[in-house]
Formats: C-alpha cells, sequence, structure tokens
C-alpha cells in the first residue's frame, strides 16, 4: 500500500505493480492520483539561460542569483514533503527573503482561522464514521478531490451511518453552477449568482433564528430545517466561497457559531498546502505572505501577486509550482522581467520563461517523506522508485550551501 | 446510447417476419438485447437499404462490447473516483470493511474495481441484474456524474 499524492486526500489505499522500475499498474487510485504516480512525461533537464548544463553548475548559478538580489523570494512548496518544507523555510530566512505559496489566492484565509481555532473542525475519518448532513459549498469535489465523495464522505459506511448514502446521509451542493458535485447531490443543490455567497448566508443565519430570509424564502426555510437537525454536519468549504467572501470571512464564522453540530473542512487543492501552512505557523505564527528580517514580517504585501506588481521582489525561486499557468496576465509580464529559478520534476510554463532550472524527483514517488491531509491529520509517503534527481530536501539543502 | 426507437427507424418497418420476430419492433429490441444480429433482417442485405445497415452497424458498435448483464462502462468518460465501487450493494455485501467503507477492496469478490485510474467491471455473474432472478438495479448509474456506465 502506498500514498497518493494527487490532491490532498492522499489516500492510502492505493496498490502498484513496479517492473523495471517503472511503475506498470496503479489500483483504485483515481485518474488524476494515477496520472500524477505516472511521473512525468516531459522530464525537465537542468539549464541556465535555456541551455542545458549540468545540476551543479545550475544549483550555483541559483545561488549566484540570489547573492546578487536584494528581496529573492521563495514560492511553492505545496507539492514538496514537509520535511522539505522546513528546510524551504530555513533557507528563505538565510536569504531574509520573502516567501509565500499559492495558498495566499487559494485557502490561505480560511486555513489561518482554521489554525487559529476561529471554526470548529473534525477529522475526515469522524465525518466518514459521524456526519449526516454534507454542504458542498463553492466546491466541486468530485472533479477536484475524485474520491472524496466514495472514500470519506457521502457514499461510504461508517460506523454510526450504516445505510451510507442510501438513508443515513444528506448531501447539499451551493454553487454557482451544476458542477458534478452538484448532480449528485439531486435534489439539494442550490445555485447562487457568482459572489452571492455573502447574500446567502446572511438570509441563512435570518432563517436559522427563525425570521423571514430575504430571498428565495421557501428554499431558504427548507435548507435552514434540514442544518437544524443535523446530528453531525460538515460543510465543505471549496474555493468559490472563499474567493466570495474574502472581505467579509466573519458571516462565515456568524454562520458555524448557529451550527453548533456542524464542523468547517477547507478543501484544499495541493497536496501538501496545508502543511506548509502549518509548517508556516508553527515557525512564524502566519501561514503565508511572510517576509524574513531577522523575525518574520506578515504583510498583504508580501503574497505573490502583490511583490510581483509593487516590484518587492526582484528573483524568486519556484518550487513544486507553476505560477505562469495560475496568475493573471498582466502580474505574469512582471514575472518575466525578473531571474526565476524553477525547482520542479516537469516541464511546465513557467520553467520554459526560467532563469535556471534545476530538475527535482517527484515526492511519494521518487522521495519519501511526510504529508499534511486536508483535515491536518500527517500521512506517510514512501518511496516507490529509484531516482537519480535530488529531492526537493536536498536542493533547499544545497542552495542554502551555495548561498 | 442508442434506444430501441432509433434502431426501429432505420429498419425497413414491414413486419415481414423473415427474421422469426413478429413485428419489426421486437427484432429492434431483439437486436439492442444481442439476441440477433443485424444480417438476420435480409430485406435490410437490398441495396436501397445499403445506408440504413451501415447506420445500424455504427449504431450497434458499442453495444457488442457490453457484458452479459448489459453494463457497458465507457473508459474515456471514466474519472476514476470510485463511487460505483463504494455504492455497488454487492460490493458492500462481499466486501464490508473494504469497499463498503470506501477504501481499497480486500478481496477478489467485487463487481468494481479501479485500474490505472479507470474502472472495470469484473465478477459479473456477481450483478443483480444477472440471472434468472434479476432486477432492474441502478445502484452503479445513480453515483455516476459523467455517465461512465450504462446498461443496453
Amino acid at each position: 500500500m502506498v500514498t497518493c499524492t494527487g490532491c490532498a486526500l492522499l489516500c492510502d489505499d492505493i496498490e502498484v505493480i513496479v517492473e523495471n522500475n517503472r511503475i506498470k499498474e496503479i489500483k483504485n487510485a483515481c485518474r488524476r492520483g494515477a496520472a500524477r504516480m505516472k511521473g512525468c512525461s516531459n522530464r525537465l533537464v537542468p539549464c541556465v539561460d535555456q541551455k542545458p548544463t549540468d545540476i551543479e553548475s545550475s544549483i550555483q548559478k541559483a545561488a549566484q542569483i540570489i547573492r546578487n538580489s536584494k528581496a529573492p523570494m521563495l514560492f511553492g512548496l505545496d507539492n514538496s514533503t514537509c520535511e522539505a518544507q522546513v528546510k524551504g523555510i530555513h533557507f528563505a530566512k538565510k536569504i531574509n527573503g520573502i516567501l509565500d505559496d499559492t495558498s495566499s489566492f487559494c485557502q490561505g484565509i480560511l486555513i489561518e482561522r482554521v489554525l487559529a481555532q476561529k471554526f470548529r473542525t473534525c477529522s475526515l475519518d469522524d465525518i466518514r464514521n459521524k456526519a449526516d448532513v454534507l454542504v458542498y459549498w463553492g466546491s466541486d469535489a468530485q472533479d477536484s478531490q475524485p474520491r472524496h465523495l466514495s472514500r470519506f464522505s457521502y457514499f461510504p459506511r461508517g460506523e454510526l451511518r450504516q445505510r451510507g448514502y442510501e438513508e443515513d446521509r444528506m448531501a447539499i451542493a451551493i454553487d454557482v453552477r451544476e458542477s458534478n458535485t452538484a448532480k449528485i447531490c439531486k435534489g439539494h443543490f442550490y445555485r447562487i449568482p457568482p459572489k452571492g455567497d455573502r447574500e446567502f448566508i446572511l438570509a441563512l443565519i435570518d432563517a436559522l433564528y427563525g425570521k423571514v430570509p430575504a430571498y428565495d424564502t421557501k428554499k431558504m426555510l427548507e435548507l435552514a430545517g434540514i442544518l437544524k437537525k443535523a446530528e453531525f454536519g460538515a460543510i465543505f468549504v471549496g474555493i468559490g466561497l472563499t474567493y466570495s467572501i474574502k472581505d467579509d470571512f466573519d458571516v462565515l464564522t456568524a454562520l458555524a457559531q448557529k451550527l453548533p453540530n456542524f464542523n468547517i473542512m477547507p478543501m484544499v487543492g495541493h497536496y501538501n498546502m496545508r502543511g506548509f501552512n502549518e509548517t508556516m505557523f508553527k515557525e512564524t505564527g502566519f501561514v503565508n505572505k511572510v517576509k524574513f528580517n531577522g523575525k518574520a514580517v506578515h504583510d498583504i504585501k508580501y503574497s505573490i501577486m502583490e511583490s510581483l506588481n509593487e516590484k518587492t521582489a526582484d528573483a524568486i525561486v519556484v518550487v513544486g509550482s507553476d505560477p505562469v499557468s495560475s496568475l493573471p496576465g498582466p502580474v505574469l509580464s512582471r514575472l518575466a522581467s525578473i531571474p526565476v529559478i524553477c525547482i520542479d520534476p516537469c516541464v511546465t510554463m513557467t520553467s520554459k520563461i526560467a532563469t535556471v532550472t534545476i530538475p527535482c524527483a517527484v515526492s511519494g514517488l521518487e522521495s519519501a517523506g511526510t504529508a499534511v491531509r486536508m483535515d491536518g491529520k500527517v500521512i506517510g509517503l514512501s518511496k516507490i522508485i529509484e531516482s537519480e534527481y535530488l529531492t526537493d530536501e536536498e536542493i533547499m539543502e544545497r542552495l542554502v550551501e551555495a548561498v | 446510447m442508442v434506444t430501441v426507437m432509433e434502431l426501429y427507424q432505420l429498419l425497413p418497418r414491414t413486419n415481414c417476419k423473415k427474421c422469426g420476430e413478429s413485428t419489426c419492433m421486437a427484432f429492434a429490441v431483439a437486436m439492442l438485447g444481442r439476441k440477433k444480429n443485424v444480417a438476420e433482417c435480409t430485406p435490410l442485405l437490398e441495396a436501397n437499404f445499403k445506408k440504413q445497415k451501415e447506420k445500424l452497424e455504427s449504431l450497434l458498435l458499442p453495444v457488442a462490447g457490453a457484458e452479459e448483464t448489459g453494463m457497458i462502462v465507457h473508459p474515456e468518460l471514466c474519472t476514476g473516483c470510485g463511487n460505483c465501487v463504494v455504492a455497488c450493494p454487492v460490493d458492500v455485501a462481499n466486501d464490508p470493511h473494504g469497499a463498503g467503507m470506501g477504501c481499497a477492496p480486500t478481496n477478489d469478490k467485487v463487481i468494481f474495481k479501479v485500474v490505472d485510474g479507470k474502472v472495470l467491471a469484473s465478477n459479473i455473474k456477481e450483478c443483480r441484474r444477472f440471472g434468472k432472478n434479476k432486477v432492474l438495479c441502478y445502484a452503479c448509474i445513480d453515483p455516476c456524474p459523467t455517465g461512465a456506465i450504462e446498461f443496453v
């Protein structure tokens, strides 16, 4: 049994058949996980200024760029093991750099509140064993975390839910479109307009207090009735909800307080994004957007977007992430104008514009370690095949030495 | 998936009984159930029915790959989520502490397995749609949002 690193569910019941140091067959993993575990089809090669070189020269050139930089930035580490993340934070401290990850434009704001215990939360195993009402809010778990519904939330039979989805559980989807998750929820799909989450929450709170909600009175009272009767509920907060209410997150806190039987679960995308947030929280007290300068300073201007917009960063090290494919166009021209050092197992859009590329091993396949599941449980990753590539952890160590 | 009416529309609709069935509609049902094949309709072999015959053959092509229970799995649509593995009542009865709890199947008695990110059906004789006492079970079709599982 090995662990899949396709998404933040970290399914640890995967069977693999290895032949000649290659994965021949993968059992039980979803399509997303199977694709990740088959490895890269287009492997990155060490390059300096788009010219192939050896790994040592790449690392030396990267160290030289960082030394000459006044405000270097380290971005990513969400697809690295916890051990590599610790080394990454140490590296950022050493270079007095800015450190951020994809959670700054993803679920960071929610995870920070969960870690600060502003929300009740629970483990995915609790949900499997106890949950009877599941709310997928702004989240298409069926496509983003394909085994979420079958392994933990809706379909399986648990200790207190022996009849599983047939009688014991109810799934509710609240989304702007009829996603694949909403199709499974069938009669309990609530379509809201884009950015309509805040009004929906306020109307739902009204309905929970017994007042007449501001809009869609009949459906809102029906939903409030279901939520009130729940014995053990879970709200899976997707990126749709987080983006929509990021300026006024207290409305979700107010809703959670009104629903004492409900737990909040952040739906994390990258397999170890929560690991990065937890490690950062332990070391600095913040989950992301930090600049090290003797001590850790947290500010919105240290997010990847602001650092590039405001030209705060003058060199960037990207580890296991692809900002070129996920950031908006205007920021990318700024990214392309500064030296980019890309550490990744595969060729990505970012590696194509990078000044220096350093290939690394695929974590969870070619290197072992630990990672944190979306509910905060630490899961071990195993090394399945041998590889000549350096791990993220080793590359971070080498960069610290070289700098 | 092709329907009986679509097949019927392409047949000569003369109820000539040459195929052994009493009507062309009965022949269409038999073709969909893989009990008859296109060639058994002799008027279709004539030149003026050439286009209809080709269309019928192309429509029936995916049906040919169906299991004995009529199950067809479309691997190109399957995301390997495993909803069908956990929802199938036979899988739950045969493997309550594995597939029934959402984990990997622990024995070979289950019908559905996910291999290389796509679902594979095996042990088809265990399916509730198989045999004399078959029931019209929809447990694997309903949880599949992509429509990767069908019955003909």
